[in-house]
């Protein structure tokens, strides 16, 4: 009896010592931040085919909300926490991180990957000094979404490429308030990623720009004036009321249910509208690209959600491998077999829209095309600029007075304020973050 | 028995490491708060790094819209209070008598408080003020008037409606409660001498709660004084700065861009803020308290 106890005890201890060598046998684990849209939903999804294929790769999944995400992620790669091995993030992001060097770099890019075939003014985005920084997932611009049967009940044809005095032509012919169809939905809620997003274009194309060579603050320039006038006038005589409330969800929400004409916004959105179980104009939708005003240059945004490896991460041979696989055209085919073609992840790579089945699968892909061919974030303005970025000023202090130049326009267009007060409480306020942050005196 | 000497140091050392735990607790943050609120700190930007004496005070207190988020802080604080405590007190008094499905009414009066701050604000925000989907607008639509904009034409109002929705419930519960410990006799004292209702009501259930009213306000404006989520969620600082309270603000400046110093900064000031407002309110309810029961 005891010696039995003994030997199993024995056993028992050496079985342990033999079952722990460190390494060799156990996989990596990758942590991944990502965030909580459809497209990286069927990504982590689909991940577990990557993770049948390299069985020595364990992959951690964090998805949140974009607010949330941009948080963690910040505070995880500015303090070099090393928490995550793989970050989503932007065009925005990755040239400041990469300057303060904490990201790796993408080199070790195999040719079968082909990197030539993602478009170049997302890898120009993502690069600092000419070395490419992220690896886009998909890629998005703006766009103008329209009723087609509405303007076909009176007479009106939609240019390819409208003028910003087209739209608000249209917007009045179309708005029937009595019948709750109101011409044009555009973002009215203040933040830099919300309504600033599609003002920077806007007066990007009204030939203005956020800032001039020697940082000094545009907002209270003519050209602000004019673009912000052109909004705010839309917006009130034309707009559903409550627009101060409305962001991308909201306003997807009021187009999707057939209460509005017109909605310029991000090409991302033109998905969700061709789904029948969400959407009651999926047959009556059609596209056009971002109307101009005086200027084509920077009248659409630019952006991916892009893989990047932080300096900090603790497996980051295996976490480019899972970038390479998650960014590649077997991937896109990938998600074709699983949930049909028109919801590949979009914008990122031109072979996407070589293809003849994607191409009749999504009506919108040759207004996207050309609009991702065409933004260009290295000269978003027709006036030369110390900045890049279309919808945004890549410098870190922008996230605060581009929201607070947000609250003053959505003042405006609450009818709080006129617009010149607007712009004016704009001005002092980039001005102050601006000497705050050091680039002016 | 307790003495000085042996026993009295036993006892202090025995208490001293839940003491020191919270002193810690507490000291720590406050100091590292203080610290940073001094240095240039913005975790985006590591080259510009240093001592920044009273920049960090002087970006806030310059700022236009710091004296406008003061007093937005103070009146969203003393309107909820006014509501919630108002409010509370009627309703505390209403539910004292019994009526058919009281407690399931209770029920229904309590659960707001238990719905998370950004799930309620989103309610309203979406399903009842929104001037194309909410109910409001319908009821206005049937009756033949023009939807109201709420959070764009009275977003104050709006913000307001929705706090003293969140907290009516934790005002009504704390002064019902105390109710409950209203001295039968001192009841039917009152009838004999023949008072009246109202006169029942002002001298006798009021001052009964003033105690109970003390600690509602006293949580109350510890809570409201940080007010974030539903300003997020409706009107991220209202149209303009018309909703932007102190803790927005601080977050609009400092947070937003990550920098560590202007936020520190906000943080002290609303320190400041909070023990001025405490202090006021403890001496006008201190009244209540001295010589109470």
């Amino acid at each position: 009896m005891r010696s039995t106890l003994s030997l199993a005890a024995v056993t028992l201890a050496a079985g342990c010592l033999l079952a722990s060598p460190a390494g060799a046998a156990e996989p990596a684990g990758i942590t991944i931040a990502a965030v909580n849209n459809p497209a990286m939903i069927e990504l982590k999804k689909l991940s577990t085919k990557f993770e049948a294929g390299n069985p020595n790769i364990k992959l951690n999944w964090v998805v949140v909300e974009e607010n949330v995400l941009r948080q963690r992620v910040t505070t995880d790669i500015s303090t070099g926490s090393g928490q995550f091995d793989l970050v989503f993030l932007g065009q925005y992001e990755a040239p400041i991180f990469a300057k303060n060097g904490w990201l790796r770099e993408m080199n070790g890019i195999p040719a079968s990957y082909d990197l030539e075939d993602v478009f170049q003014s997302l890898r120009d985005g993502l690069s600092y000094e000419g070395k490419l920084y992220a690896l886009p997932f998909y890629g998005e611009s703006s766009m103008l979404m329209y009723r087609k049967d509405l303007f076909a009940a009176k007479g009106l044809t939609m240019p390819d490429q409208p003028t910003c005095e087209d739209v608000r032509k249209f917007a009045a012919a179309l708005t029937d308030k009595s019948a709750g169809i109101y011409g044009i939905t555009l973002r009215g809620k203040p933040g830099w990623g919300e309504n600033m997003a599609y003002l920077s274009t806007l007066v990007n194309t009204f030939g203005g720009c956020w800032f001039d060579l020697q940082w000094k603050p545009q907002i209270d320039s003519a050209e602000w004036r004019n673009a912000i006038s052109w909004y705010v006038d839309l917006m009130r005589n034309y707009g559903p009321p409550g627009a101060t409330a409305n962001g991308f969800n909201e306003n997807l929400t009021l187009f999707a249910s057939g209460k509005a004409a017109m909605w310029i916004d991000s090409t991302y959105g033109a998905g969700p509208l061709y789904d029948r179980k969400e959407s009651q104009v999926a047959d009556k939708v059609a596209f056009a690209s971002a109307p101009v005003a005086v200027t084509s240059s920077g009248s659409h945004w630019l952006w991916s959600w892009s893989f990047a490896i932080p300096k900090a991460a603790k497996s980051p041979e295996a976490a480019e491998k899972f970038a390479l696989w998650a960014t590649s055209k077997e991937y896109v085919r990938m998600v074709a077999a699983d949930t049909g073609w028109a919801t590949v992840p979009p914008g990122s790579r031109k072979s996407t829209y070589d293809n003849a089945e994607y191409l009749q699968a999504a009506p919108f892909a040759s207004v996207t095309l050309k609009a991702m061919q065409t933004a260009d974030p290295l000269k978003p303005s027709m006036k030369p600029v110390p900045y890049q970025g279309i919808q945004f000023v890549g410098i870190p202090a922008f996230q605060s007075f581009g929201t607070v130049v947000g609250q003053s326009i959505a003042g405006a267009l609450a009818g709080q304020m006129t617009v010149d007060q607007a712009l004016k409480a704009g001005q002092a306020a980039a001005t102050r973050a601006m000497q705050q942050a050091g680039y002016l005196k | 028995m307790l003495k000085d000497g042996k026993p009295g140091r036993w006892r202090m050392l025995l208490q001293a490491p839940a003491v020191v735990a919270l002193s810690l607790w507490m000291l720590v943050p406050l100091a590292l708060t203080i610290y940073f609120s001094f240095m240039r700190y913005n975790l985006l930007n590591p080259e510009a790094r240093g001592f920044a004496r009273l920049e960090n005070y002087q970006f806030l207190w310059g700022d236009p819209a710091f004296l406008p988020a003061l007093r937005n802080t103070l009146v969203l604080i003393g309107s909820v209070l006014a509501i919630t405590v108002g409010l509370g007190t009627l309703l505390a008094v209403l539910y004292e008598r019994r009526f058919f499905g009281r407690n399931a009414a209770a029920l229904l009066l309590i659960a707001p408080f238990f719905v998370m701050p950004t799930v309620s604000a989103l309610v309203w925000k979406n399903m009842i003020l929104h001037p194309v989907y909410g109910l409001l607008a319908l009821a206005f639509a049937k009756l033949g008037l023009a939807p109201i904009d709420w959070f764009g034409t009275y977003p104050m109002l709006s913000l307001v409606i929705i706090l003293s929705w969140e907290w009516l419930p934790f005002a009504f519960l704390i002064l019902f409660t105390s109710l409950k410990s209203l001295d039968a006799e001192q009841k039917e004292a009152a009838q004999i001498d023949g008072a009246n209702p109202a006169q029942f009501f002002f001298h006798i259930t009021v001052p009964h709660l003033r105690r109970a009213m003390s600690v509602v306000v006293m949580i109350e404006t510890i809570f409201l004084l940080s007010i974030f989520a539903e300003i997020y969620t409706t009107t991220s600082g209202g149209p303009g700065t018309a909703t932007t309270n102190l803790a927005y603000l601080v977050y609009s400046l400092g947070l937003q861009q990550f920098d560590v110093g202007i936020a520190s900064a906000g943080g002290i000031l609303a320190v400041v803020l909070a023990n001025v407002a405490a202090f006021f309110l403890v001496r006008i309810l201190a009244g209540g308290l001295k010589g109470g029961h």
